[in-house]
């Protein structure tokens, strides 16, 4: 009850901050959806890492630490701090710059004008739209998971069918419902202040959560020692290929249209000098408490020193919530489920707005004129795309019963898999229209095939001779897009002029 | 610095980041710390330390903020 008490403060707060932040909306859809290319390094700095962290981070990570150990951190979270910032180094700048320069909202239509084709756009537009939903249902399924395991014997007479627990709909009915409500108020600017907000928040829970159960544990050293052994080393949990090839995943970074949209919005270049350097600091803080206690929780008891605290066969997505859940107390369960709660709807905010901007600019704008619609319009029109999205992801969730890690591996493939696309936009003048639609299509049908293979995700060690899927998928792309380009004709002299700034 | 020296910073980083020699220590550093673990913690530490040379000293100027062409295209 109390867990459930503090969430809901919280998520009034939340409320409040969207109500702040709409009466500084100017009702403009550059306003909107780009904020007027207005914000500043610090809260460009928490926008863009509370964006990158979702359950994935928090809920996903403590899961996989628990089942395959603490080469979970060195997979994903180490390759992240080295690539996610040479993402935003080598691509993000480019990017914020060419996008300052000619105007661009969206990635799409930055690849029509770099390709020179309107029709780019309609093929990128299924696709990255199609890749974000597996990326909303991980943190759906994240926060409906993680309150349902803290709320569990809470409210018995009420939700009888899950022993007492606040049912997974009901969660992600509500957070839905509170995250539409702040980017409907103020578009990426709320999105942007809720991220700031909320990034302190699931930092400072998740600090609290590891000094809790530490402390319930009998101190970290006892933890530690409760530990699985065979889980406290990467031999026999990941092989060398496996380890290498996830060095992939993190350049999904480069390629998602939320954090497309969130460079746009930097007042300068150097708003992204502090984002390059915290960072991967951030990473750590976020991600070592998670898996410390995923790594703790293969073999933590109870005070009784005999009950396991995770029972076998407990699913990865739960174990987080029930360590909270079990170990810490009530007001502490409530506060880091509010911080879980917080990294997840800091990633829902902006894959929100970006799915409505792409729609509104890349799809009906480009479609039927800039002057067929006034401002007031295309915001509406955003935001009734968002909530078609909201709708499909939400009846996804009701049927959907993946693995979180699993999931967002997938998901991260995809967009990783397109890097290709965008670095040899940026970097080669070479690359050609043609190019661009055989490394799109390659990509896409690989990545089609592998997930079918994979049992659509329910096979989650799935890979492909030894590799992991988003490796065959980058090279799909990438060679597609070399061959084609170089088999066809340049782009025109006026594209690259406008693309390739000669140094002065 | 030059574009040259980022790129080698890079992949001096991705090489360290292949912790094979590694993969089969189970120790615990301080008795908390599985060894792998507080290599990679070290790891990225080190990657942050390097991107912040990298801000000092290798970011490039861009026409939009400074009124001139931009450098690194």
């Amino acid at each position: 009850m109390t867990q459930a008490i503090i969430v809901v403060i919280y998520l009034i707060l939340l409320l409040g901050l969207g109500y702040l932040s709409s009466r500084l909306f100017r009702g403009n859809s550059n306003d909107f959806f780009v904020a007027s290319r207005s914000i500043g390094p610090l809260v460009l700095f928490m926008s863009i890492f509370g964006t990158t962290m979702t359950a994935f981070a928090m809920v996903g990570s403590t899961g996989e630490s628990y089942r395959v150990g603490i080469a979970t951190y060195g997979k994903i979270a180490s390759s992240s701090a080295l690539i996610h910032s040479a993402c935003f180094f080598l691509v993000g700048l480019p990017l914020w710059s060419l996008g300052k320069r000619n105007g661009f909202h969206t990635q799409i239509e930055f690849f029509r004008s770099r390709f020179e084709s309107s029709k780019l756009g309609y093929l990128l537009f299924p696709i990255l739209v199609g890749l974000i939903i597996p990326y909303l249902l991980v943190g759906l399924l994240g926060a409906g998971t993680v309150m349902q395991g803290v709320t569990r014997g809470a409210f018995p007479s009420v939700f009888e069918n899950t022993g007492g627990a606040v049912p997974p709909w009901l969660t992600m009915a509500v957070i839905s419902g509170v995250v539409l409500y702040y980017i409907f108020a103020g578009g990426v600017r709320s999105a942007a202040w809720a991220n700031t907000f909320q990034t302190l928040v699931f930092i400072v829970m998740g600090f609290i959560a590891f000094v809790t159960i530490s402390s319930k544990l009998g101190g970290m050293q006892a933890a530690s020692a409760m530990g699985d052994p065979a889980k406290a080393v990467r031999a026999g949990n990941l092989t060398e290929l496996q380890f290498l090839s996830y060095c992939f995943i993190p350049l999904s970074v480069g390629m998602f249209p939320h954090l497309f949209q969130n460079c746009l919005t930097a007042k300068t270049a150097k708003s992204f000098r502090l984002t390059l350097v915290a960072h991967p600091i951030a990473i750590m803080l976020t991600w070592i408490p998670c898996i410390l206690i995923g790594f703790w929780a293969t073999g933590a008891v109870m005070p009784d020193g005999v009950t396991p605290v995770i029972p076998e066969g407990t699913s990865p997505n739960a174990v987080l919530g029930m360590m909270v859940g079990k170990l810490a107390t009530p007001v502490i369960g409530g506060l880091v489920t509010a911080g879980i709660m917080a990294a997840i709807m800091s990633s829902l905010d902006s894959q929100f707005v970006a799915v409505g901007t792409m729609f509104t600019k890349d799809i009906v704008v480009h479609t039927f004129g800039a002057d067929r619609f006034n401002e007031k319009q295309k915001v509406l029109l955003a935001r009734g795309f968002i909530c078609t999205i909201v709708l499909v992801t939400y009846l996804f969730t009701l049927a959907e019963p993946r693995q979180v890690f699993s999931l967002g591996v997938w998901c991260f493939s995809g967009f990783a898999g397109l890097f290709p696309l965008v670095f040899a936009a940026i970097y080669w003048k070479r690359a050609t229209k043609a190019g661009a639609y055989a490394g799109v299509i390659g990509a896409a049908i690989s990545w089609l095939l592998l997930f079918a293979a994979s049992g659509y995700g329910a096979n989650g060690g799935y890979m492909f001779m030894g590799v992991m899927p988003v490796a065959v998928i980058f090279s799909t792309c990438a060679l597609s897009l070399v061959v084609v380009s170089l088999l066809t004709q340049a782009p025109s002299q006026a594209t690259l002029d406008k693309f390739f700034v000669k140094k002065s | 610095m030059s574009r040259g020296a980022v790129i080698a910073f890079m992949l001096v980083l991705f090489v360290l980041h292949q912790d094979f020699w590694l993969k089969d220590n189970g120790s615990l550093v301080f008795g908390i710390l599985p060894v792998g673990l507080a290599y990679h913690m070290a790891f990225t530490v080190l990657a942050a330390s390097g991107w912040f040379v990298v801000v000092k000293y290798a970011w490039p100027n861009f026409r939009e903020e400074e009124g001139e062409e931009e450098a690194g295209q």
